[in-house]
């Protein structure tokens, strides 16, 4: 039986790793992500879980130590956040590369320098191109129910691509929210009790050596079939969650319309904040605006041609953006939105907020405020920064 | 212990047609002390010359299990490897005795992957790591490492005009992994078959953390002809400047050359150190020889202190 | 054009089979080739674990030869041999007209 919960969104996503019970747990501490570690460390030493856990000495160390196990052929899951992940870059593409499908519990939280340990993504962003999947959570629940979905998703033979889970820090990592928890039994019918190992290090009967080198003649060939796994992902992410819907009644995809199919303003944004603009186009539509939202719930891989599609009758567009790419030219999410459009028919006419670095707090009337620089679109700068003191 | 002849029978870790140098040590190295293992072996290798040599796709010379991760996780990589196989054997699903040996250059081992090792000893996996120790970046083109002697030439501190190449002493990792209390740590060279395999066959007879730090003559980066490597490294333990040593839960035991011979003998035969022997750099032979009888002095009175 | 796969036909991962460096032959490495003399050879096995190329043959506890497709003719196992006066492995320039049991 399911049961009806409060839960921080650590406390969410250590609950499914213990639902999930992985094969090797390599992790190190780092605000706001040591308390999913923590308590599921508490659950190995309870024995609660079968795992074998490594506290690793370093976030670098603990997606070597990730790779390592999970070319061994178990299922493997780490959790980190911010400098965590940072460390963990050099190995990420590895692990894409060797194919392994390693999950991550990652909570969005700033990069230094300064040195400061709330929300914002760029940590995740600065991760987009290292080939793993992302997903993003707008609430506790979402980020229990997509953990479970990415054990499916990452190791589908057709995917076989690490993938990152992601909550905002602080914002739903240390807040207390109403979740719904799956009975353990359902958790492990919907994942498969075992990994159907891709790459068995461990296969002492037929030896195989794994982690070469590439010169220029196999480089490229060993690059392009992680583009396709990374294209062929969005099936899988469709299908899990139809199925996580049929059995479980949460209905995922990889973005949510909110109030879209009339929208003539709209805003796209990912995490915490899609929670908080609900709010503030509820409040315009009872003004009779019609404003709507696109969410991202999956960026990598990215959904191009949903957002197009969802997003064409719109007529002025502000994408919000968590992060800077710091090319003058604007957010993550913005580019890779407008280059989306760049073959469409239809399109709205776009502008880039940048907002929330730091954890800077985004409250509903700077949300407003959006919403009213779209009514003279044309007069808005490509990108702005908002909630900025200048 | 098992003779050359039992060995023999055994399974080569290696086939011919890797990339490494004519008179490479490395691949002896893994030959002597794989060989020492009847159990089937799992091997993981820093980046370096061994790991770029013997696996260049689609072509690997390992007839073993074999990963590579990157250049500076070879311990956390093996931590990893491990662990999934004490979850697998404690859910029945391996039962056979694995030796999980990691290998690493000096650079891999004592500079950027020394965290790395360090951490996977003191969390007590059941691994051996074996560094192959030719005393600096040999693969990117001999630059200068914490285990490149004092006096030696390299790219990146060579000897020049004013300088005479490294200036500093080389680190003493084998003592720093005696520090972390591990059950089995031992210096050997790859010059005596019979003393590397012993401890090789000591360490797969142990469980939990192993360290064994090989010299391994480097000809290309040392300078000298390719048929002298194991020759070379003979030289280094009778000279006392590469003490073959182990140390048991603790406890050193030394094997002492039946006469130490002075460190000229050791250095002269190497282009490394052919510019100490110009007029006016006397006294920095005289200082080598002052710090290697110092060290060795100190090693002997670990022994004697049981 | 090549005949190396595609992406499409490679294994998934950067992964081959065990010991296929064998079909890569470093023979013509050579520049002296060890020649080995077997009423000499004591099968002591010094040269075998010594090679760095796997290329001294052992069957049944016994050299049986040199593997020429892969010795680089670094000199080692002909240094190493301890047989005396004359050495069971001698380095001889590579000009192919010398000839080894296999």
């Amino acid at each position: 039986m399911s049961k009806i919960v409060a839960k921080t969104g650590n406390e969410a996503m250590a609950e499914a790793m213990r639902q999930i019970n992985p094969d090797v747990v390599a992790a190190y501490p780092i605000t706001p992500a040591t308390e999913i570690v923590m308590i599921f460390a508490k659950y190995v030493a309870d024995g609660l879980v079968d795992t074998n856990f490594v506290a690793v000495e370093s976030e670098h160390s603990a997606m070597s130590a990730c790779v390592g196990a999970s070319a061994a052929g178990v299922r493997v899951m780490t959790g980190t956040s911010s400098q965590g992940l940072c460390l963990m870059y050099e190995i990420l593409p590895i692990a894409a590369a060797l194919r392994l499908p390693i999950v991550m519990c990652d909570v969005n939280r700033a990069i230094s320098g300064p040195i400061n340990i709330h929300c914002d993504h760029s940590d995740t962003m600065a991760a987009r191109d290292f080939g793993w999947l992302q997903i993003f959570s707008e609430n506790s629940q979402e980020a229990y129910d997509s953990l479970i979905q990415a054990i499916r998703i990452a190791e589908d033979p057709r995917v076989h691509l690490p993938t990152m889970v992601t909550t905002d820090g602080f914002i739903i990592s240390h807040c207390l929210d109403k979740i719904e928890i799956l009975d353990d039994k359902d958790v492990t019918a919907f994942i498969g009790q075992d990994r159907k190992a891709n790459n068995r290090l461990l296969d002492l009967k037929n030896p195989t050596s794994v982690g070469l080198l590439d010169l220029q003649d196999y480089y490229f060939e060993h690059r392009v079939p992680v583009a396709q796994a990374m294209k062929d992902s969005k099936k899988v992410i469709l299908e899990v969650a139809d199925e996580f819907a049929k059995k479980f009644g949460r209905k995922y995809g990889l973005i949510e319309e909110y109030k879209l199919a009339d929208a003539e303003v709209a805003i796209v944004a990912l995490g915490s904040t899609c929670g908080t603009a609900k709010v503030v186009i509820d409040e315009l539509r009872a003004k009779g605006v019609k404003a709507g939202m696109l969410k991202i719930r999956v960026f990598r891989p990215f959904p191009a041609e949903e957002i197009v599609k969802a997003l064409s009758n719109v007529k002025a567009l502000a994408v919000l953006d968590r992060s800077d790419t710091w090319s003058a030219q604007g957010g993550q999410v913005f580019t890779e939105i407008r280059s989306a459009f760049y073959e469409a028919a239809k399109k709205p006419k776009i502008t880039n907020f940048i907002y929330g670095l730091g954890g800077r707090e985004i409250d509903l009337p700077q949300l407003h405020t959006v919403f009213e620089s779209l009514k003279n679109i044309d007069k808005q700068p490509v990108v702005q920064y908002l909630g900025v003191r200048e | 212990m098992a003779s050359l002849k039992e060995l023999s029978t055994r399974k080569d870790p290696l086939t011919g047609g890797h990339r490494m140098c004519p008179g490479c040590g490395a691949p002896i190295v893994v030959r002597q002390i794989l060989m020492a293992s009847k159990d089937p072996v799992v091997v993981v290798s820093a980046t370096g010359c061994l790991e770029v040599s013997t696996t260049i796709f689609p072509y690997s010379a390992w007839t073993v299990p074999f990963l590579h991760n990157a250049f500076e996780n070879a311990g956390a990589t093996m931590s990893g490897v491990e662990a999934a196989y004490q979850n697998l054997k404690k859910k029945g699903k391996m039962t056979e005795h694995v030796n999980f040996v990691a290998f690493g250059g000096d650079g891999g081992t004592y500079d950027i992957g020394l965290q790395s090792l360090s951490g996977a000893m003191e969390r007590g996996h059941d691994m051996l790591y074996v560094c192959y120790n030719n005393e600096a970046y040999m693969n990117t083109g001999v630059q200068r490492s914490g285990a490149t002697p004092m006096g030696a030439n390299t790219t990146t501190e060579p000897a020049g005009k004013v300088l005479q190449g490294k200036r500093e002493w080389r680190k003493d990792l084998t003592e720093i992994m005696v520090a972390h209390s591990i059950p089995y740590v031992a210096q050997g060279i790859i010059g005596n078959w019979s003393d590397l395999t012993r401890k090789a066959e000591k360490a797969f007879s142990i469980r939990g953390p192993k360290f064994i730090n090989v010299l391994q003559p480097c000809r290309l980066g040392w300078g000298y002809k390719p048929d002298s490597t194991l020759e070379l490294a003979r030289r280094a333990y009778e000279t006392c400047v590469w003490p073959v040593y182990e140390v048991e839960n603790g406890v050193y035991k030394i094997s002492k050359p039946k006469e130490k011979k002075p460190v000229v003998e050791y250095l002269k035969g190497q282009d490394r150190f052919r510019h100490l022997f110009k007029p006016g750099n006397e006294k920095l032979i005289a200082d080598i020889q002052a710090e290697v009888d110092r060290r060795w002095n100190l090693l002997l009175a670990k022994e004697a202190t049981k | 054009m090549s005949e190396k796969p595609g992406w499409k036909s490679l294994p998934e991962g950067d992964v081959v089979k065990a010991g296929t460096a064998a079909e890569f032959k470093t023979g013509d490495w050579r520049s002296e080739r060890p020649v080995w003399f077997p009423e000499r050879c004591i099968h002591c096995l010094f040269c075998w674990i010594s090679c760095p190329d796997s290329s001294i043959i052992v069957k049944d506890q016994k050299m049986t030869g040199i593997d020429y497709d892969h010795c680089k003719g670094c000199g080692i196992c002909a240094k190493e041999c301890p047989v005396k006066p004359q050495k069971a492995l001698e380095m001889k320039p590579e000009r192919g007209e010398e000839t080894c049991q296999k």
